[in-house]
């Protein structure tokens, strides 16, 4: 069942330009980013011969991608997420739905797939950059592996945040703008708990960030906390969202 | 007896804030059977049908559909429902076979039955032609039978339809109306509607809610009766002294009208047409028109919707 509302809502996806513009545009920038990436290192190598214990290619190139990349979804994914419910409610096709022998979990569920899984085929196009370098060079596996799980798993949070926020309104653009200011807040939040370092609240501060858990597997650290932190924060807001869709049937 | 009702609503009861939209609703609906369901702009009629459907939890009472309740098992209530709200929903981006084969699957239809029963429901309402079709380029007839496609693709046992036939065109108005039909053979239905001459058409038992409340539950002959009124039109191009009418055997009064009519009041039980019809023969009194005079289904409605003022004033 989930399978089905899921491939409904790809598929719905890929039937407007949407979808196929941000897989471009994204596609375009992040290009052009890993090239600029790709001549720095270029012009780092001589020095970077002489060092040591020289950074790689996977530090110096794929972790930056990794990360901007992060940045540049964080502005597009509420863009893929907004249409989610208040689509539906909008054009009041919620109906079908509530009055099919599906449950709410299972209609949010599978609607965060569907979306999931378009993230998932921007991610593995983004990968393929990185691994291009594998023609005239060598990656450092786990620490791109860490990073893309890193990514997988950010994105993942993103559009869980998102599909909440669609729950909350009737107003595509209402989720879209909501949806840009909680990540864009759980991203910059732990600059404040860089300032109170020395008080003791910046552990929750920096916990609560998005941020901070990326970069230790950007960096090639896997840390179970991490992605405990990432789940957590799934389950968390598909919770709401289940909770949200189902206030609508009851009295108010 | 009980087994073959395939809905049973007990005391339904829904509040929005404080204003209460549905007070006190019981009914039953048989197997093969048609419930129209009617009642002015903002009665109650589709809070009830959504409450019915599993679109609102009601504020108190039970509804349970083919045995199962809704409430307590939804799943496995909804298997045995079809619902086509006001608004057919519709994902206007599909072609009308994979929004029909989509609905399949959320109906939990096996994989091997799903593509059967599209051009089933395809047929059945008459879409078979536009299947390739985007439903965002069909016409409003069209995309209100695909609604109903949506509805009966399953087919379950309770079909809902809300106003399925707003905004039609007479003609597909008479299609969506044998559709109906067509379906009270194997689903019980229930159908809303504030048109009056539809329920007449299709319906064997009408329901008006009014405010909330129930305030009719007749079977369309109970209705028939309830419209026939003790009065018979006589129209006569030599009309005989008021006199001689009064004395023809059960009439009680006689109300001269314009142009050689009579109203004639009579017993409820005993029209004196025959009668009637044979003295105006053997006295040549040229018989035009002989009509008995019935309230129509307007003025039932008017008559318990006024009903409900006047008390609710009092």
């Amino acid at each position: 069942m989930i399978r089905h509302i899921a491939a409904r809502e790809l598929r719905t996806l890929f039937l407007s330009p949407l979808a196929w513009s941000i897989l471009g545009v994204v596609q375009f920038i992040l290009a052009y980013l890993f090239l600029t990436q790709v001549q720095e290192y270029a012009r780092l190598q001589p020095q970077l011969a002489m060092m040591h214990n020289a950074p790689g290619m996977t530090e110096v190139i794929v972790a930056p991608l990794l990360g901007t990349a992060a940045i540049i979804l964080l502005l597009i994914v509420p863009l893929v997420t907004m249409r989610l419910v208040s689509e539906e409610r909008r054009n009041r096709t919620l109906p079908l739905l509530l009055s099919a022998p599906v449950s709410m979990t299972e209609i949010i569920i599978g609607k965060y797939f569907g979306v999931v899984a378009f993230l998932a085929i921007q991610l593995a196009l983004v990968a393929l950059m990185p691994l291009s370098l594998l023609i005239g060079g060598s990656l450092d596996m786990g620490q791109f592996a860490a990073g893309l799980l890193g990514l997988l798993l950010m994105l993942a949070a993103f559009a869980a945040a998102g599909l909440y926020m669609s729950t909350l309104t009737a107003q595509p653009t209402v989720a879209a703008v909501s949806t840009f200011g909680l990540l864009l807040l759980l991203w910059l939040i732990n600059w404040a708990g860089n300032a109170v370092s020395d008080s003791g609240s910046s552990g929750l501060f920096a916990y609560l960030s998005l941020q901070q858990h990326f970069q230790s597997l950007l960096s090639g650290v896997f840390d179970t906390g991490d992605v405990i932190y990432y789940l957590l924060f799934i389950v968390l807001f598909l919770v709401f969202s289940v909770r949200r869709l189902d206030a609508d049937r009851l009295q108010h | 007896m009980e087994t073959d009702s395939l809905i049973d609503v007990q005391h339904l009861y829904r509040y929005y804030g404080t204003h209460c939209a549905v007070r006190d609703v019981s009914f039953q609906v048989k197997r093969g059977e048609v419930l129209g369901f009617l009642g002015p702009n903002g009665a109650g009629k589709s809070t009830t049908m959504q409450m019915l459907t599993g679109n609102l939890a009601p504020s108190a009472g039970g509804i349970t559909i083919n045995g199962v309740d809704l409430l307590e098992y939804p799943k496995r209530a909804k298997t045995s429902l079809g619902y086509l709200p006001e608004q057919p929903p519709l994902y206007r981006e599909l072609t009308v076979d994979e929004f029909l084969a989509y609905c399949a699957r959320l109906d939990r239809m096996a994989n091997n039955e799903v593509r059967r029963a599209v051009s089933y429901a395809k047929e059945r309402c008459g879409l078979s032609d536009v299947g390739a079709r985007l439903i965002g380029n069909l016409s409003k007839g069209y995309q209100q039978r695909i609604g109903i496609a949506q509805a009966i693709i399953h087919t379950p046992a309770v079909v809902i339809l809300d106003e399925p036939t707003v905004g039609l065109d007479p003609i597909q108005i008479r299609e969506i109306r044998k559709l109906i039909r067509d379906l009270s053979a194997e689903h019980s239905v229930i159908l809303s509607t504030h048109i009056l001459p539809e329920v007449q058409a299709i319906c064997d038992r009408v329901q008006i809610i009014n405010k909330g409340e129930l305030v009719l539950t007749d079977s369309i002959d109970g209705l028939t009766r309830r419209m026939q009124q003790a009065t018979l039109i006589v129209g006569l191009h030599r009309p005989p002294e008021a006199a001689t009418l009064k004395a023809i055997a059960g009439v009680l009064e006689v109300e001269a009208l314009d142009d050689g009519r009579f109203r004639l009041h009579h017993e409820p039980d005993q029209p004196p047409a025959e009668a009637l019809a044979e003295q105006a023969v053997s006295g040549g009194w040229g018989l035009f028109e002989l009509t008995p005079e019935r309230l129509s289904l307007e003025e039932i409605f008017v008559q318990l919707t006024d009903n409900e003022a006047i008390e609710e004033a009092a």
